[in-house]
């Protein structure tokens, strides 16, 4: 799912470990979320919401609205 | 490698303990055997003891599923698994046709446990090409 994980993190200087540490998950599954290999469950992505204070559309784009903007 | 969680260096310890009891349990098995040491019914005990800690094995991954907290490593173990699980009972299908016409030899059992530990290499290979940095 495309997202806007990395712009985020970037805003505020972390690595890829330190939004890891803060989300209590590993390095690997933040580059996973954001290279859009996997998609995270809904309470890990209020989690990530939660930390950058947004709400979850603001980070993750819809696939369905994505698609039909693409149309 | 898929990342070092709690959970693994639990499931680690666990699987250091199980190989342990699986060695001394094999080697007390075939010693037993091999000397006429055991008898009648108690044979049938002595000869699973060596399976026990294989079981072990299994029971052990299943508690690390459970356990591991990370959602992304689960889905990764997770798909090694169904590699691991696909692969095995491939090989046993193929090699059981071959046997059952008799152009392969007899293989024990157990080693379908090997072959299902060389499917998790091959599940660790397959989260790699698919999933780059974050794969296996």
């Amino acid at each position: 799912m495309e997202n806007r994980l990395r712009v985020l993190r970037a805003e505020r200087n972390w690595s890829q470990q330190d939004l890891a540490e803060r989300i209590e998950v590993s390095r690997q599954s933040v580059n996973a979320i954001e290279t859009g290999k996997y998609d995270p469950s809904l309470p890990l992505a209020f989690r990530i919401a939660e930390l950058f204070d947004l709400p979850i559309e603001e980070i993750f784009v819809s696939p369905s609205r994505r698609s039909s903007k693409a149309i | 490698m898929i990342a070092r969680t709690d959970a693994s260096k639990r499931y680690n310890r666990r699987t250091i303990w199980i190989s342990v009891a699986y060695a001394i349990f094999l080697i007390a098995a075939v010693y037993g055997f091999k000397h006429d040491l055991v008898g009648g019914p108690l044979r049938y005990v002595v000869a699973v003891l060596p399976a026990l800690p294989v079981v072990g094995l299994f029971i052990a991954m299943g508690r690390y599923l459970v356990e591991e907290q990370d959602e992304y490593v689960r889905m990764l173990l997770v798909r090694q698994m169904l590699w691991a699980m696909g692969f095995a009972l491939s090989c046993a299908t193929v090699w059981g046709f071959l046997d059952g016409f008799g152009l392969v030899g007899h293989i024990d059992g157990y080693w379908i446990v090997v072959v299902w530990y060389f499917g998790q290499a091959v599940g660790g290979i397959a989260n790699k090409l698919m999933l780059g940095d974050g794969g296996c």
